[in-house]
């Protein structure tokens, strides 16, 4: 279990203030200008040393992806930084606690990424439905400017640098890197295609970096502490700290920063009061967030808790947003209702995504009641199949793989469902 | 140059070739519907899907991948098929199938595709999803359940139109295609999204249930409605002419049509004079050829070299060359085609043409435009100077405010500003590097030709391969006839002076007839607008889709146009009633038959028997006295839906012009 002294989100529960007195007497903000004198390289150096992987959910290293960014601007376009607030992913919650608790690591956060990726400004772009969490964050911007900590000279460091806090409307397909970026810049939030990739070419045409809040977050602290203290947790490739969020059938859900590779049993004992009903009544996990699939409770128990490990389970660790399921779920009307979520998300651009989640959807609604024959379960397996890689953004694989978890283990509950249900109409045929 | 491997065949593409073309160069198709050649790569529709070493182990777009040295690129693939199918079938799920009733049957992608990479049959057992239509205008019809979202319409109108009118509403599977406020689609260019859109959705209002693609008889031809003469195929079926399709000609109207040539046929029906008219106790009344032609002979009894032809803006150079023919026989030499009254000078063409070419301006980088209202004048044209504007090129105007589509300064109507250059003006102008000036209709007709010449010195708009010195017509007649010199130096007015006693009007719809009171006015033409109305005698003739003939753009460029179909009634071609005529007369012109005719104005100007652009020789010397003066108070085209007699004809350019010009009430809600 990770103790106190090693937790970077000391105010994830909001039991002291949010504000810049009391973040800076949990070490926020202390000597940022010394952090910033180690220059830009050394700053992405040290981060590429710590190990840590993008929090947002698809894993890529943080400091190889800031490295991406140009040294120098050769035309005279600047850099930006864009932070990804927009945590629409069901599951997750780990961002809301950051941004309405702990905002200054963000913006201290927002500031040394910036300058380590030789940003001129960060735009924070925050989900829609956070009106209270935009105000906070907004505030502690505010407070940051009016000390001098962004801004010109920001810190006393020479540096100038700006932080800007976006809004969002309210579409989970803005989480998408360049959705966000077409949102930012005032358009239909519809991603682009890659190449370019928008450290070349992202917002406004400009080189761009899209991070999640809590890689940005995390990453004053592991300059200050040092990389190998970062990478002393977690198993090789899957080092530091990692907020988890907890939800469903267990005794006590919560958001809890724990190190990386727990195993799932004793991240659910420690702090989450156990499985409702015991371990025996653990039907099945879906471990990152709504878009990983399901892994049954037989494979997860002892699971490490890592990108690794759970890829080896054929799901992923995603935002690390764990919903555990116990044995009073109906499983088809879960992942049913996950097909809708995707359904109702898609941004309509691209053919298979568009029309392919509405029809898994309506398949999943009739597997749900058995209103099916038993060949449609593989057909809805051929049409995952054929959304699947398919498509310009990774939405079309997240409407996918749910579906897919769920055939593969659970397809007795979805035969024994059709069986029935047909069952009841045999006569009437006949 | 990028070396790649498609299907196993090693080719060499040009640098910046997407995958997409190199498997084109390679002789592979590629299923696409959001791809387009002249638009930007949207990526959305999946079907263009390939499977590319090294990358990903799943298909790519080919639309959007760029081709680089060393890719092994499989079109043929198992992969590649199963993902044309995936996508097709999702692209079916929702889509109506109801091809029987659709006007795109015959001409649709998603049908041919569906063909050739489909599966066969619909797996989906779910209710089909379908879409309220939507209102775009009078000539574009929407059946939005149709609609498969490629974006091209949306693409179209913002990048190439110009005009943010046609967007996406919602998302996902509920994304609908709609123009703001469902508002008509107002511009001049707006019925291109409908041979852009793959399928059904965009089809064409006027032309809806119709014809299919299939019974038509498709004849090459020449847009008559403006100066550009973008190059069009007639679609016609027995004797009516059942629409107008652009063809592609990169060096003028690349594949795009303006409206007006578009949906002006249907006025080719309508008004039509289909037999002879004399006017008998000051009313019109029917007769016979050998009455009217024993009128006209009676008028010049004694007098055979009084008698004037005027020709108007939809005519042929073989008709100008029969008519000077006639005129010239009778002895006179009073000839004019510019019928409003203009009377630059017309001794050098090259002063009086479009010289830097249409695909030439859109690598202008400064621009000065005189008197033009360019959308209107020549709407094809400012599709380039839009594409010349985005690749940094500044435009200036002159002339009343329009809205040009790009960022233009628009410099006041007072044409003295050009007396003493603008700083401003002057240094971009200088400063290019192939610096254009335009002078439009409304320059000409206040008679700066002479002074704007003076700018091609001071501009440098002369360099070595560039000429920057352009005219800009709105007759499509305008070049042939100068080319004939059918022209007069007094122009109108000379013609006016010398009171003819016999006035050959070849379809002078906007002339001043009110000059020729003592005249026998005779109008040759094929529809009953201002000219017959003034006419004693009226000779039906043929429109420009009933008659070959040889056209000569703005531009100085010689086209050919074919007969598509029959005139009605007694109309005859031109060129015959002109050689009846001259038979009544007692005189001979030289020609009996149409390639008689053609051989000898060939002969004449052998320019006129080559297709492509006719050489002018070099710009005149300026005179250096000319001053620019005058104020451009308005623009000659006042209504641009309605600017020759088949356009007034026509149902739907009325409609176009009372809905999208002066704001009347939908029609459709009165029905």
């Amino acid at each position: 279990m990770l103790s106190d002294k090693d937790r970077i989100f000391t105010n994830v529960y909001g039991f002291q203030d949010w504000g810049l007195k009391a973040a800076q007497a949990r070490g926020d903000w202390d000597d940022t200008k010394a952090l910033l004198a180690r220059g830009p390289d050394a700053i992405v150096e040290e981060m590429k040393a710590s190990g840590l992987r993008g929090r947002g959910g698809a894993g890529f290293p943080t400091g190889l992806k800031w490295s991406f960014m140009p040294k120098e601007s050769r035309d005279g376009r600047p850099s930006f930084l864009v932070i990804n607030a927009d945590e629409s992913e069901p599951g997750s919650c780990k961002d809301r606690e950051i941004l309405r608790h702990d905002p200054h690591k963000l913006v201290e956060g927002a500031l040394v990424a910036g300058f380590a990726m030789r940003a001129r400004a960060a735009y924070i772009y925050v989900r829609g439905e956070y009106i209270r969490e935009a105000e906070v964050l907004q505030a502690a911007i505010h407070q940051a400017y009016e000390a001098g900590l962004i801004g010109k000279n920001a810190c006393g460091s020479g540096y100038d640098f700006d932080v800007f806090m976006h809004r969002g409307a309210g579409a989970y397909i803005c989480g998408e890197e360049t959705a966000m970026i077409e949102s930012l810049e005032g358009k239909k939030g519809q991603p682009r295609l890659k190449p370019p990739f928008p450290a070349g070419a992202g917002l406004y045409g400009c080189p761009t970096t899209v991070n999640n809040v809590e890689s940005i977050a995390v990453a004053p602290t592991i300059l200050r502490r040092g990389a190998a203290w970062f990478s002393s947790f977690g198993r090789e490739n899957n080092k530091g700290t990692k907020l988890f969020q907890i939800s469903g059938h267990v005794e006590k859900p919560c958001v809890v920063e724990e190190s990386m590779s727990i195993s799932f049993e004793e991240l659910i004992e420690k702090h989450c009061g156990g499985i409702r009903g015991g371990w025996g009544n653990l039907l099945a996990v879906i471990p990152g967030g709504s878009s990983v699939p399901l892994v049954p409770a037989a494979q997860i128990r002892n699971a490490p808790m890592d990108f690794d490990g759970l890829k080896e389970l054929g799901s992923g660790l995603g935002t690390a947003a764990v919903i555990v399921m116990d044995k009073s779920t109906d499983i088809v009307r879960a992942i049913s209702r996950l097909s809708y979520f995707y359904k109702h998300e898609s941004c309509g651009q691209c053919t298979p995504c568009r029309e392919g989640t509405g029809w898994m959807w309506r398949m999943m609604e009739r597997l749900r009641t058995g209103d099916a024959a038993i060949e449609e379960i593989d057909m809805l397996h051929e049409v995952t199949k054929q959304v699947e890689g398919h498509t310009i953004c990774a939405l079309g694989d997240a409407a996918a793989w749910p579906i897919q978890g769920l055939i593969r283990h659970f397809r007795p509950e979805l035969e024994r469902r059709i069986n029935e249900h047909n069952a009841q109409f045999a006569e009437a045929a006949e | 140059m990028p070396k790649v491997t498609v299907d196993g065949q090693e080719i060499e593409v040009p640098a910046g070739a997407t995958v997409l073309q190199a498997c084109e160069l390679a002789g592979k198709e590629i299923p696409r519907f959001c791809y387009h050649e002249r638009l930007s790569i949207a990526g959305n529709c999946r079907m263009c899907l390939v499977e590319v070493k090294p990358g990903p182990p799943k298909p790519q777009a080919s639309c959007a991948l760029p081709a680089a040295d060393g890719q092994e690129i499989r079109t043929d693939s198992p992969m590649v098929k199963k993902a044309r199918e995936g996508v097709m079938e999702f692209l079916l799920i929702n889509h109506p199938l109801d091809c029987p009733i659709c006007d795109q049957g015959g001409e649709c992608d998603l049908q041919d595709q569906a063909v050739a990479y489909g599966r066969g049959g619909s797996r989906f057992d779910e209710n089909k999803r379908a879409v309220t239509e939507k209102y775009m205008g009078p000539l574009i019809k929407t059946i939005m359940t149709r609609c498969i979202h490629c974006t091209r319409c949306v693409r179209f109108s913002e990048e190439i139109a110009g005009v943010d009118e046609i967007g996406a509403l919602y998302r996902g599977e509920d994304m609908q295609i709609t123009t703001y406020l469902e508002q008509a689609a107002a511009h001049e260019l707006s019925a291109n999204v409908i041979d852009l859109c793959p399928v059904g959705a965009l089809t064409s209002r006027p032309y809806a249930f119709e014809a299919r693609p299939w019974e038509l008889k498709k004849t090459l031809s020449i847009d008559v409605s403006d100066a550009v003469g973008a190059n069009i195929t007639l679609h016609s079926k027995g004797r009516e002419v059942m629409r107008a399709l652009p063809r592609i000609n990169d060096d003028v109207n690349e594949e795009w049509l303006s409206d007006k040539g578009r949906y002006q046929v249907d006025g080719l029906t309508k008004r039509r004079l289909d037999r002879v008219w004399v006017r008998r106790d000051g009313k019109l009344q029917p007769a016979e050829w050998t009455e009217a032609f024993g009128m006209i002979a009676g008028a010049l009894e004694g007098d055979k070299g009084s008698i004037a032809a005027v020709a108007g803006d939809l005519l042929d150079a073989e008709t100008m060359f029969a008519a000077k023919a006639l005129v010239n026989a009778c002895g006179s030499n009073l000839t004019e085609a510019r019928q409003t009254g203009m009377t630059y000078d017309v001794s050098k063409l090259a002063a009086v043409n479009f010289n830097s070419t249409f695909a030439g301006i859109e690598t202008a980088d400064a621009i000065l435009i005189i008197g033009s209202n360019v959308r209107w004048d020549a709407a094809l044209l400012n599709v380039r100077l839009r594409k010349a504007v985005k690749a940094g090129a500044k435009v200036y105007i002159i002339g009343p405010e329009w809205d040009p589509t790009y960022p233009a300064t628009f410099l006041g109507s007072d044409l003295k500003i050009l007396n003493r250059i603008p700083k401003e003006l002057g240094d971009v102008m200088k400063s290019a590097q192939r610096p254009a000036v335009i002078l439009g209709a409304a320059g000409l007709a206040k008679g700066v030709l002479a002074a704007t010449l003076k700018l091609v010195d001071k501009f440098g708009l002369v360099r070595d391969g560039w000429n920057g010195f352009n005219v800009l017509h709105i007759s499509a007649a305008r070049m042939a006839s100068l080319m004939l010199d059918f022209t007069a130096p007094g122009g109108m007015g000379e013609i006016a002076a010398a009171s003819p006693k016999v006035l050959l009007s070849l379809g002078a719809d906007e002339m001043d007839y009110g000059a020729f009171g003592s005249s026998l006015k005779v109008y040759i033409g094929h529809h009953g607008d201002k000219g017959a109305h003034h006419a004693d005698i009226i000779l039906p003739g043929a429109s420009y889709a009933e008659k070959d003939g040889t056209y000569v753009n703005t531009e100085g460029r010689v086209q050919f146009a074919e007969k598509a179909v029959f005139a009605p009634g007694d109309a005859r071609e031109d060129w015959t009633i002109l050689r009846a005529l001259a038979d009544a007369l007692g005189v001979t012109v030289g020609f009996d038959s149409f390639a008689a005719l053609q051989a000898k104005m060939i002969a004449a100007v052998p320019a006129l028997g080559e297709e492509g652009l006719a050489d002018y020789g070099a710009l005149p010397k300026p005179d250096s006295g000319a001053k620019f003066e005058g104020e451009i108070a308005g623009y000659p085209i006042k209504d641009f839906y309605l600017t020759n007699p088949i356009a007034r004809a026509s149902e739907v350019m009325q409609r176009c012009s009372d809905e999208l010009l002066h704001g009347a009430d939908v029609k459709e809600a009165a029905e």
